[in-house]
């Protein structure tokens, strides 16, 4: 690549630094930048002076003061005698678990959708179209107002549950409780739980803890089992029985925890006003996550077509010509090579997904934006502050997703030997 | 992208240090160049600011900018209504983007002090209570243990509900809604077991209900909510403005000073605070920068303090409210306005 040429041996002078194209743009690339900067610093200079001239300078002590509201859906424990900052973290896993629930569901639907909507079917590729084009040319908001709505308005409320002849009845053997606050269902409790383990602001659930990994070890034994019988059946041809190891591998850990920590479901049952007992999921919540999966799923979707279209059709007719099914045509020779193209775009949808949970607020979600940007900046009034610590956490979040996601990528992209 | 950066930063920031030159010259110098007021009242909540039928504003808090406006302009009608939500007021007021705030808004120490914000006076006593629905079978706040309570947000009603339901042992699940219009329709849906917000609040929203007998406001008042105009920090003159344009209604009602006769009196009267008042003797306006004849005028905007309640949300009205610790001081209430001398 270098070409390594012979210097002139002519001093270097000044004035090079403008007349020399080896030099010009250089220079003109520091001048800009120094500008700018020196713009910036300016701009910036003059909005502190003027907060301080107006006697608000940037304090992000507020934090530390004792919230006084109260949160209707909290992952970790909170009450209104924690600090502002408690109430961030609230509304941070409360974010973090609609963008999580949201991008699974999303992606899920729209790689489905984004299937069928090439299927030969034609009935079936017609009603992905209209669901497409429904579900992205309307915007966001309006679907999430729309479905809140629905539940809200349609859905009885909990006293209708109530009395000799109710007007609405619990359904699934009277385990579950449909209302238009939120959805009851039964829940698991320990009887020898483990409780929570503090550290430093972190509290982490210890049941969850063990069932994750629970969960995670007994996937990854049966994957070395599975490598394993591949190992022996190479080398010697025949493959070992493993059905039995594989179950005791996957369930076992799980069915000796659930004795460890004696577990039994939680049936709601109304009381007073509302159902206690079991796990009530806020209509709020559900709205949400069906508005934002439906919608960024309909994007995914195309996504997903374009992904498949970019595949040669000689991949897959050489795929038929082996002998492959439709099916396995599909998972092993369409959408590996599909996935290339499309797990960039499906990053920027997660992006966005993730940014438009901030719309919850219109369905009184507390999430970020409820909590930090809506309630603690209302009652502190310290808006600036309040902004600039959301604007730091979102792009926190978005570059974590997407540094995450493109450790995915280059483990998918086209490799170059 | 750097480009785009750079100019919404010099946007930003333009607009913060033309606010803060907005404050450097009174704003009654600033309303009297403009010709007209900037009014922030509420989004919408009848009997104190909504608009009618034909589109005008209406209610009690709009009437003290009607007042404010025949003050300073000699006409009533000299008012741009800006409406604010809860959670925009204050930006609203600091940013200069209204002269004054009349939205039924709490006078408490942190939003006068930290907030950089000044509270003129109170033109409403009010507290916090509880509306549910008549077939609720519920008749005290302290039975609402466990209920779904609708709330809006940015308020103090917001921290009031969590201490009384602290105090009392009870729990409840909050609704967090943004405007009183959204909180109206979570509540008639059932999605809420009990709306809360101050009493004159939901009385006024229960009169726009079609079936106002089936809700019941219950008896507990668990705050103290003064209401009053706010103006902002460091503008006294201008604060001076609306505080006594503000008294002048009160003490209109006091001295029997009414719309109708009003014109008479400001001959006629013998008494020298009457006199002083409407401007027939001594020049009061001129030590607030106004016309001789500014109560005066004020007055005739929407009558007095007690013509104003009557109208607006008084007992005649679908609002239904009493005077109660709105009457004057002579009538056993809370209002008494310094001497005009």
């Amino acid at each position: 690549m270098a070409v390594v040429t012979e210097e002139p041996k002519a001093g270097f002078r000044l004035g090079m630094l403008i007349y020399d194209t080896r030099y010009r743009s250089i220079t003109i690339q520091i001048v800009v930048l120094f500008l700018v900067m020196l713009g910036a610093a300016w701009l910036i200079d003059n909005l502190l002076r003027n907060l301080a001239a107006l006697g608000r300078g940037i304090d992000f002590g507020f934090l530390w003061n004792r919230a006084g509201y109260d949160i209707n859906q909290t992952l970790v424990e909170y009450s209104n005698d924690s600090s502002h900052a408690r109430a961030t973290l609230v509304g941070l896993l409360n974010t973090l678990l609609i963008a999580f629930l949201g991008c699974i569901a999303a992606t899920i639907l729209g790689v489905i959708a984004g299937v069928l909507r090439l299927s030969n079917n034609w009935v079936i590729a017609r009603l992905m179209t209209v669901y497409v084009e429904i579900f992205r040319n309307i915007p966001l908001l309006l679907w999430i107002l729309m479905i809140y709505t629905v539940f809200t308005e349609a859905l009885p409320a909990p006293n209708a549950f109530r009395g000799e002849n109710p007007a609405a009845s619990m359904v699934l053997f009277d385990t579950v409780a449909f209302t238009n606050r939120y959805t009851a269902i039964p829940w698991l409790v320990f009887d020898r739980s483990l409780g929570w383990l503090q550290l430093g602001p972190i509290w982490l659930n210890l049941d969850l803890t063990a069932i994750i990994v629970a969960l995670v070890g007994g996937f990854l034994i049966n994957r070395a089992i599975l490598k394993r019988a591949t190992r022996i059946q190479e080398a010697t041809g025949l493959r070992p029985t493993t059905w039995w190891q594989s179950l005791l591998a996957l369930f076992g850990p799980i069915i000796v925890l659930k004795f460890v920590l004696g577990t039994h479901f939680d049936y709601p049952s109304l009381q007073g006003f509302n159902f206690t007992g079991g796990l009530q999921v806020s209509n709020s919540l559900v709205a949400l996550w069906l508005a934002l999966t439906l919608y960024t799923a309909a994007f995914i979707a195309e996504i997903v077509r374009a992904g498949i279209n970019a595949i040669s059709r000689g991949q897959s007719e050489a795929a038929f010509a082996l002998g492959l099914r439709p099916g396995r045509t599909m998972n092993l020779i369409i959408l590996p090579q599909a996935m290339r193209v499309i797990i960039p775009p499906l990053i920027s949808q997660y992006l966005n997904l993730t940014k438009n949970s901030s719309l919850a607020i219109a369905v009184g979600y507390m999430d970020l934006r409820g909590t930090l940007g809506g309630i603690t900046l209302n009652q502190t009034g310290r808006g600036l502050e309040a902004m600039l610590l959301l604007m730091l956490i979102y792009l926190i979040i978005s570059l974590t997703i997407s540094g995450a996601m493109n450790v995915y990528n280059q483990s998918v992209k086209l490799k170059e030997r | 992208m750097n480009k785009s950066v750079f100019l919404g930063t010099l946007a930003a920031t333009t607009l913060l240090a033309g606010a803060a030159l907005a404050q450097g010259t009174s704003t009654l110098e600033t309303v009297k160049a403009r010709g007209e007021l900037n009014c922030g009242v509420n989004t919408g909540l009848v009997g104190f600011a909504a608009p009618d039928a034909s589109g005008a504003w209406q209610g009690f808090d709009v009437a003290l900018c009607k007042a404010v406006a025949g003050a300073i302009f000699g006409d009533a009608s000299k008012v741009v209504y800006i409406p604010t939500t809860s959670s925009d007021r204050f930006e609203q007021l600091t940013s200069g983007k209204i002269d004054f705030l009349i939205r039924n808004t709490t006078w408490t120490f942190s939003r006068d002090t930290d907030l950089k914000m000044d509270f003129v006076g109170v033109n409403y006593y009010d507290g916090q209570g509880f509306m549910v629905r008549t077939d609720l079978g519920v008749s005290s706040a302290k039975e609402l243990n466990g209920a779904t309570i609708c709330i809006q947000t940015g308020t103090t009603t917001e921290l009031n509900l969590a201490d009384y339901f602290k105090a009392n042992n009870m729990t409840y699940t909050a609704v967090p809604i943004e405007t009183n219009a959204e909180g109206e329709q979570q509540y008639l849906a059932g999605a809420c077991d009990a709306y809360t917000t101050d009493a004159s609040g939901l009385a006024a929203t229960r009169a726009a209900f079609a079936d106002p007998e089936n809700h019941v406001i219950l008896p507990e008042i668990i705050s103290k909510e003064p209401l009053g105009p706010a103006v902002r920090h460091g503008d006294s003159a201008w604060g001076d403005v609306i505080r006594w344009t503000m008294n002048a209604l009160i003490a209109a009602e006091e001295f029997g000073i009414t719309s109708a006769n009003i014109d008479e009196l400001a001959t006629s009267s013998q008494n020298p605070e009457v006199q002083r008042l409407l401007g027939t003797s001594d020049n009061l306006g001129a030590m607030i920068g106004l016309d001789p004849e500014w109560a005066k005028n004020a007055i005739k905007a929407g009558g007095n303090y007690g013509e104003i309640f009557a109208a607006t949300i008084g007992e005649s009205t679908p609002i239904g409210l009493a005077r109660g610790l709105n009457a004057q001081w002579t009538q056993g209430g809370l209002l008494y306005t310094p001497p005009f001398r």
